[in-house]
């Protein structure tokens, strides 16, 4: 099996992790994806050098793991998949801010080194965010949450199709790459001009694909609206939800809280 | 009622780069009646179902669905009353789970929530799918993907049924459960294939195309007894016509079967 194939029942997996059945589960996706989107604004609203504000939020992945009964290191594996977009982003941080801010006996600590760890707390704690948010309700879930909450029809339906379809963009790209690889035996295979040729069926595949899917959507009286109502309850126990983690939220974003227990812990003392 | 005629006039089409897809094709298929639609690759089968609910529009000549000629305005209607099933199921089941897969069309035309989901059990219910309701149509099998794409056009409960290649890529048990449903159907069925075993077993007539062109129209045992015809369209007997390859015998069995087989 290729890796292509194999990423492809690795995002599978996440549907099958969605279809368990916990308490976190069975809370309306919009509960879950505003609550998700307020963790996120308030990790990213913070400044670029306040890592020590950043620590707490680490409670609200790590409840969710845990109690919705997630594979730790299957999600951890999924984030360190995009983590080099994030490195890409902050490895000249140290080179560009030399200003020494934390000096730890004889050794100084520059600002750009600072800044770069704050970006990839930053990464960690809304990647994981979005995963288990994904892999709690399902990716179909969240797109109805988003439909019900308001967001354009269009944008939530070219995103269903677009999960729908990846499977099968996938699969015929695996295809096409195992027939390569069986005809190239062990050489290279005409290299990168056939990568093109190569990307240049797939799309015309998925252009046809396109138009017979059209057609068969033609075929059963579609007429520019997709039918994704579901009933949702948005009761008592998503109020609660909401409420309590967007309590922790803003309390860890407006306080330093490791420097108040550190406070309290040195009055004690 | 006439809505279940389907009746082609002279049909024409070329495709947009000059390629001809049918040439001059007419036949009346009269309601209730079951025809299989057989030829070699690229004899027009495909092209030709796409005509009879207007995903194509003819260049010349005219199809009729009922006693009206399809054109722009009556498009609709006629998609009600002509259900397609295409021949790879991924191109027809697009939406999240097959639950709502199903309920596409009739929420599409229209129906109320507990009609729809009246229908959409019971179309599952009738392809043996029932089980499948909450699961995304990526994970099925082959076979359970076929079951359901047959669902969604039940569904919709259309008058006349047009299949392309209904029973390609299926196994041998799945295809033997596709042709009992088929058979079971009392609309008017129009079925492009080449399996011309399960052509015999379902369809009492059979239209064979050739290049584009009608090469014969008739009953599917006497078609397929042509050998000749058969050779020249592209195909020859279907295998369970044929002799034993191992005896070198014709099942005597099969022959007073096929032969004796009144029309129903």
């Amino acid at each position: 099996m290729n890796t292509i194939e194999k990423n492809l029942f690795d995002i599978r997996y996440m549907d099958t992790l969605a279809s368990k059945n916990t308490s976190l589960h069975r809370l309306d996706p919009r509960a879950k994806l505003i609550t998700t989107l307020m963790f996120i604004a308030m990790v990213v609203s913070l400044g670029k050098y306040e890592i020590s504000r950043m620590i707490p939020f680490i409670i609200y992945p790590m409840v969710m793991i845990i109690s919705a009964e997630l594979p730790f290191l299957y999600l951890l594996k999924k984030m360190i998949l995009v983590a080099p977009f994030a490195i890409l982003i902050g490895i000249f941080n140290p080179l560009m801010d030399t200003t020494p801010l934390v000096h730890l006996g004889s050794v100084s600590i520059t600002g750009g080194w600072i800044s770069f760890f704050s970006i990839m707390m930053r990464f960690s704690l809304t990647v994981s965010a979005a995963l288990i948010l994904i892999s709690m309700t399902g990716f179909n879930g969240v797109c109805m949450a988003l439909e019900k909450m308001g967001v354009p029809q269009p944008f939530v339906v070219q995103l269903m199709f677009l999960y729908r379809y990846l499977f099968v963009l996938i699969e015929e790209g695996a295809k096409m790459l195992r027939a390569r690889s069986l005809r190239s035996f062990d050489s290279k295979g005409l290299g990168f001009k056939y990568f093109i040729s190569l990307l240049g069926q797939l799309l015309l595949q998925t252009l046809d694909r396109a138009q017979r899917i059209h057609l068969a959507m033609c075929c059963r009286g579609f007429d520019g609206h997709i039918p994704i109502n579901r009933p949702m309850k948005f009761g008592y126990k998503e109020i609660r939800f909401v409420l309590i983690w967007s309590f922790i939220f803003i309390l860890t974003r407006s306080y330093n809280l490791p420097v108040k227990i550190g406070e309290i812990i040195a009055g004690i003392l | 009622m006439s809505h279940h005629i389907v009746q082609a006039d002279n049909l024409n089409y070329t495709y947009p780069d000059g390629t001809i897809g049918i040439n001059n094709i007419s036949f009346k298929i009269t309601h209730g009646e079951s025809v299989a639609l057989v030829g070699a690759n690229g004899a027009g089968k495909s092209t030709l179902l796409l005509h009879l609910n207007g995903c194509l529009i003819s260049t010349q000549g005219e199809i009729s669905i009922g006693d009206y000629p399809l054109n722009k305005k009556n498009i609709k209607a006629v998609r009600r009353s002509v259900g397609m099933v295409f021949q790879n199921p991924d191109d027809q089941l697009f939406m999240p789970t097959v639950f709502d897969d199903v309920a596409f069309g009739p929420i599409n035309l229209g129906l109320p929530e507990n009609q729809v989901e009246q229908r959409v059990t019971h179309a599952l219910e009738t392809v043996g799918a029932t089980h499948l309701i909450n699961r995304p149509p990526y994970k099925l099998s082959g076979g359970e993907k076929r079951a359901v794409a047959i669902a969604t056009i039940l569904a919709c409960s259309p008058d006349i049924l047009v299949m392309d290649e209904p029973s390609s890529n299926l196994d041998p048990l799945s295809r033997r459960r596709l042709i009992k449903l088929l058979k079971s159907f009392e609309h008017t069925k129009i079925i492009a294939t080449h399996d011309l075993d399960m052509a015999l077993d379902v369809c009492q007539r059979t239209i064979v195309l050739h290049k584009g062109k009608i090469t014969a129209d008739g009953p599917t045992i006497s078609i397929f007894n042509d050998e000749e015809l058969l050779a020249r369209s592209g195909l020859e007997k279907p295998l369970g016509m044929q002799e034993c390859p191992i005896c070198k015998k014709n099942n005597p069995k099969n022959q007073i079967l096929f032969y004796n087989k009144k029309p129903r």
